[in-house]
């Protein structure tokens, strides 16, 4: 018998100059990290519009996590504040709607920190896996 | 005060000072006041009016009046004068055209309020201090004005007014509101209950956009919601989603440029508390960036348009108990 083992779908939002560059290196050091991840490539993670994460949940994602230049390191200068902003408050709204707060997350990952990359993402789809599909946030006429 | 304003507003008139005046008339019923623009001593003769249901915020018709020639008065109650402010800062208003008479105000009443108590049928209404007497077809009614204020006027933030050129009436203060106790009501409920609560509330929504055409700070051009080809125009086969979706950009795109002037919850036709998401925002806001009240001082830098570099991570919020 055949058991279907529940993998989500997460979707990560990387920075150009930092953590897709992270990501690059946890590839080319062979860590390994779940194949489930479709890595977004943003110029900035300032460039990541609220919608564009409630459309990755619309489309079935389970899980997104929007990843940048540690605050500070931003290259330019100082987008990753403004996200930080932004993605605060937009994961606060959907904790207050009863979204699981736990779906969403912020991680700041520099280019040379390829373990760390894995390790964020293996952390996160463990967590989400644990809460399952996303159900509160999906919407079923995308659903195939 | 009606007298007052109407000398007022034709005094200016006459003198050439204005060229309109933006005020309130009467509508299909005793209790429903729309805007209005009147341009002569005859118009404001025959239609002004000032009463407890001129809720409706005139500042948001100032960015159409006010890009046409010559000056417009307008009247506006304390909580307007924020808009106004906030929408001087987005640079949506020219200032010198616009002659602002600030009015004082002591609370506007919700009809909806009224019907619970007497229901349908109000062919008359007349208020005295603390009583407000309703003719029905059916029946004569007595209801204390107090329990039939609107709820932002219950939660009034301030009765003073931030910007004018002239005040009618008495200079008012920022008051100690008790309007983000029920947000914290529901921050306090877990998140199946607040899962519950929205779904039950977000999913009357006929997505009408009243609320985002009334409101001041939803004045863009161009709205996302009007994308036809965004897939979330139109309420036929929307989803659970869709409905989700609409109120969270909604009240997105006003986080920290609300000045919670309560327009939104007045107009929306399904009852729906559309204040308790702004006011979530407004108090996030508050707790993480410091206190802010958009168009307090149209000089101020909006909570999303700033930062510091001491700012709290997201985990606040996603790794929170
Ligand atoms: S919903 Fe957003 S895009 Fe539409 S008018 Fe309001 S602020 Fe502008
Ligand atoms: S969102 Fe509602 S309360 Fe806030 S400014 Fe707009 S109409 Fe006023
Ligand atoms: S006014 Fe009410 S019913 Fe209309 S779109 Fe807004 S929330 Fe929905
Ligand atoms: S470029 Fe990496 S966060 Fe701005």
């Amino acid at each position: 018998m055949q058991v279907n083992e529940f993998k989500p779908k997460i979707v990560a939002f990387c920075c150009n100059w930092c953590s897709y560059a992270g990501a690059d290196l946890a590839g080319t050091n062979r860590l390994n990290y779940p194949a489930d991840v479709k890595i977004i490539r943003v110029p900035c993670s300032c460039r990541v519009n609220p919608l564009f994460v409630l459309r990755a949940f619309q489309r079935g994602a389970d899980g997104v996590i929007i990843c940048g230049c540690h605050p500070g390191d931003c290259h330019y200068t100082t987008g990753n504040y403004y996200a930080r902003r932004r993605m605060t408050l937009l994961f606060s709204m959907l904790d207050y709607l009863g979204i699981e707060k736990e779906r969403t997350r912020v991680e700041w990952v520099s280019a040379a920190e390829g373990a760390k990359f894995a390790a964020t993402m293996n952390d996160f789809v463990a967590t989400v896996t644990k809460l399952g599909e996303n159900k509160r946030l999906e919407d079923l006429r995308c659903k195939k | 005060m009606q007298e007052v304003m109407k000398n007022k507003a034709k005094e200016l008139l006459a003198s050439g000072e204005v060229r309109a005046v933006i005020g309130w008339k009467k509508g299909e019923f005793c209790y429903d006041i729309t805007p209005a623009v009147f341009t002569n001593a005859e118009e404001i003769d025959n239609g002004f009016i000032y009463d407890d249901f001129c809720g409706a915020n005139l500042s948001k018709y100032l960015i159409k009046e006010a890009h046409k020639d010559g000056k417009v008065l307008v009247f506006l109650k304390p909580c307007d004068t924020y808009s106004f402010n906030q929408l001087l800062s987005e640079h949506r208003i020219n200032r010198e055209k616009v002659y602002v008479v600030g009015v004082s105000c002591d609370g506007k009443v919700d009809i909806e309020k009224i019907k619970r108590t007497v229901g349908d049928g109000i062919i008359a209404l007349s208020s005295d201090g603390d009583k407000i007497s309703v003719e029905t077809l059916y029946d004569k009614y007595e209801i204390n004005r107090a329990d039939a204020l609107a709820e932002r006027c219950v939660n009034c933030k301030s009765k003073k007014h931030v910007a004018y050129d002239e005040l009618l009436g008495d200079e008012g203060e920022v008051l100690d509101s008790k309007r983000f106790d029920e947000v914290e009501m529901i921050e306090n409920m877990t998140a199946d209950e607040r899962f519950e609560f929205w779904r039950n509330e977000l999913s009357r929504c006929i997505r009408c956009n009243a609320c985002r055409n009334v409101c001041p700070a939803c004045s863009c051009e161009k709205c996302i919601f009007d994308n036809d080809n965004s897939g979330y125009v139109n309420k036929a086969p929307v989803t659970s989603f869709e409905e989700n979706m609409f109120h969270i950009i909604r009240a997105f795109h006003v986080a920290g440029r609300c000045t919670d002037c309560g327009e939104c919850s007045r107009v929306c036709p399904q009852g729906i508390p559309l204040h308790l998401l702004n006011r979530k925002f407004i108090k996030d806001i508050n707790t993480l960036y410091g206190d802010y009240q958009a168009g307090e001082d149209p000089e101020a830098r909006g909570p999303l348009t700033s930062y510091t570099e001491k700012d709290p991570e997201p985990s606040v919020v996603t790794d929170k108990e």
